[in-house]
């Protein structure tokens, strides 16, 4: 057993940790505030390289794992950029996979190098308004043309769609009532977000302000057959093998959030004087952060035992599933303690700490419900029967 | 140019100091290493004129233990060609090192030497100037700016001085030292951190340079500053002038 780092990994959170420190809460708490896409910190983060640290060296990435995507995710949340900095990164990090593993060389020739480059954004378009985490039942159909397909349909919760040119998007290209078995006959394009066939409408949202969530509206979006991905009916097993990834890199960024709302506490209630005595000297102060503190390091080990596995293509759905729960939790509860520790000013925006409690109440919800999590661990890991 | 960087492992400057109780250091567990933040700015400038120059070298070079490598690996990732470690369990003082030094640019032969004006530990401030004498080189300490002559055989550095900036002019090899506002020092890129993996870092018995490293300073104690007390709040100018008179006695 290791739990140790190695020294490149080390010297990779060393490194973001130094390119973080450029963009200060000042800049995240404008982004907050205007909506303005993180331009130059997305910019920053494509020129050091860490776009593509999962893609294969062929394809111009680093080929590293997901241990070092999410040592970098983690980071990145530390430093006080909390969901805003993460996601406006997070499909550059990992998320390509698909397109990687099954799309043909002449696709990733033509899109890889840009992607890293920062020059073009992705967004992952599979939700759809009917069909949430029920993935089997979207109902955006892809109906072959000629050379190609027409797309139509709607998808809702869609990263980034206002910066992307390209988006994997997941189609039906049979009908749910049609195929035999339900997860078949769903088919993946990388296809162009073209104005002129998909309407893009932001939605409103409680946290993260400056990375667009989007509705999508496709009109008969034509897609050229190149841009298929893989075998047509078989989409929905390429995206199936980037979940667990996602929601390791999702803990990983939870981790990354709670304790830097931790630290914001602990410099507060050090800094905070109250009856004579700084805030901190008193248990009621201490112990919920300790215990946040506690629970944040716990689930860590979790995190990095699942990308660990993942790295060593082992199984890891039990694990990473753990992770994203118990990070999740950890994080919504050491933002939330970090604001009452803060009295009144936690309130305040300039303090900092309501933003991640805003954001990371986002990660009970997303990627997957808390209550979704359950579900897997009731019935794949415990054996119980499914309960929906 | 070939340009040999010192690089010194010293504790983060954001890491709280503590004195031991009996007096003999600090308080080592817990605390987190950096470069000296000096000598980070001596690499990045010497980056800077490879990139400037289109071609040259430039080698790190470090004393101290085998932990010294995470230093140098950073700096390897910075973008530094190769490392030069020399292994020393002993502390030295600037004099010390200042004869290793000289050892190793005898050896490496580098147009130029660049190193932070002081290492954030122990404020010496001694090391580059005493290079200097024993090499008999010109030296500029506390470098804001540099410049060099298109052939590449003399410089220019503005230093910053008590007074304001002096320029001054000189033929290379030489040493510069590194002030504060030379330059902002780079991150690592991904890609270069995984080529820093393949870098040489060379490692070099102390024994094996010949230098005379015999102590000649002794620490005999460390203390924390006094803590500072409360002030005085008075109601006239005459009360203060007063206080300051019998009290501070400093007028």
């Amino acid at each position: 057993m290791d739990f140790q780092f190695t020294e490149e990994q080390e010297e990779i959170r060393k490194q973001v940790h130094a390119l973080c420190s450029r963009f200060p809460d000042e800049y995240w708490r404008e982004r907050d505030d205007t909506g303005e896409f993180a331009w130059d910190f997305y910019q920053a983060v494509a020129d050091a390289g860490y776009l593509g640290i999962t893609i294969p060296q062929e394809y111009g990435g680093s080929g590293l794992g997901i241990t070092e995507a999410a040592l970098v995710m983690q980071s990145i949340a530390e430093c006080g950029g909390g969901t805003q900095a993460c996601s406006s990164v997070h499909l550059g990090i990992f998320g390509l996979e698909p397109l990687i593993k099954y799309g043909t060389k002449e696709a990733k020739d033509k899109y890889l190098a840009k992607v890293l480059s920062g020059e073009i954004h992705v967004s992952f378009a599979v939700t759809e308004p009917d069909a949430g985490t029920n993935t089997t039942q979207i109902s955006t159909f892809a109906t072959r043309t000629g050379d190609g397909y027409l797309i139509s349909g709607r998808k809702v919760f869609i990263t980034k769609a206002k910066e992307s040119k390209k988006m994997l998007l997941l189609t039906r290209t049979s009908p749910y009532d049609q195929v035999d078995k339900k997860t078949m006959g769903m088919s993946l394009f990388f296809a162009d977000i073209d104005p002129k066939a998909v309407e893009v409408r932001e939605l409103h949202k409680c946290g993260r302000k400056s990375v667009d969530t989007n509705m999508l509206f496709i009109d008969n979006l034509y897609v050229p057959k190149e841009d298929l991905i893989g075998e047509e009916g078989r989409g929905f097993y390429y995206i199936i093998d980037g979940i667990n990834p996602e929601r390791i890199l999702i803990a990983a960024e939870c981790i990354g959030m709670g304790k830097r709302a931790i630290e914001k506490a602990v410099q507060y209630s050090k800094e905070r004087i109250v009856f004579g005595r700084p805030i901190g000297m008193n248990q009621g102060i201490q112990f919920p952060l300790a215990d946040s503190y506690a629970k944040l390091e716990t689930a860590e080990l979790m995190v990095y035992k699942a990308a660990w596995l993942f790295d060593h293509g082992k199984p890891c759905g039990k694990e990473a599933n753990i992770a994203k729960y118990m990070a999740a939790e950890a994080a919504c509860e050491a933002a939330d303690r970090a604001m009452q520790a803060h009295g009144g000013y936690g309130y305040i925006k300039d303090y900092d700490v309501e933003r991640y409690w805003r954001e990371a109440r986002l990660f009970r919800i997303a990627p997957i419900s808390q209550e979704m999590v359950l579900n897997y661990v009731g019935e794949h890991v415990l054996g119980l029967p499914k309960s929906y | 140019m070939k340009t040999l960087v010192t690089v010194k492992r010293v504790p983060d400057p954001e890491t709280t100091i503590r004195v031991k109780p009996d007096g003999s250091g600090i308080v080592t567990d817990n605390i987190k290493y950096v470069i000296n933040p000096f000598d980070e700015i001596a690499i990045e400038e010497a980056l800077r004129i490879k990139e400037k120059q289109g071609g040259g070298e430039v080698v790190l070079v470090s004393i101290g233990g085998k932990s010294v490598t995470e230093q140098l690996r950073t700096g390897l990732a910075m973008g530094a060609d190769r490392a030069i470690l020399v292994l020393c369990e002993q502390p030295l003082d600037s004099l010390a090192v200042a004869k290793l030094l000289t050892k190793l640019v005898e050896k490496e032969t580098p147009e130029l030497v660049l190193m932070g004006k002081q290492a954030i530990d122990d404020d010496s401030n001694q090391a580059g100037q005493m290079l200097a004498a024993l090499l008999e080189w010109p030296q500029a300490t506390f470098a804001s700016k540099i410049d060099f002559a298109a052939d590449q055989k003399s410089a220019t550095v503005i230093r910053e001085v008590d007074g304001g900036l002096e320029t001054i002019g000189f033929a290379l090899p030489a040493i510069i030292t590194t002030d504060l506002r030379l330059n902002e020092p780079r991150y690592a890129s991904l890609p270069g951190i995984m080529k820093a993996r393949k870098k040489e870092i060379k490692e070099i018995p102390v024994a094996d340079l010949g230098a005379d490293i015999t102590p000649r300073l002794t620490v005999v104690k460390m203390a924390p500053p006094p803590k500072k007390e409360a002030g005085k709040k008075v109601e006239t100018v005459q009360a203060l002038l007063d206080l300051l008179h019998t009290e501070a006695k400093v007028i």
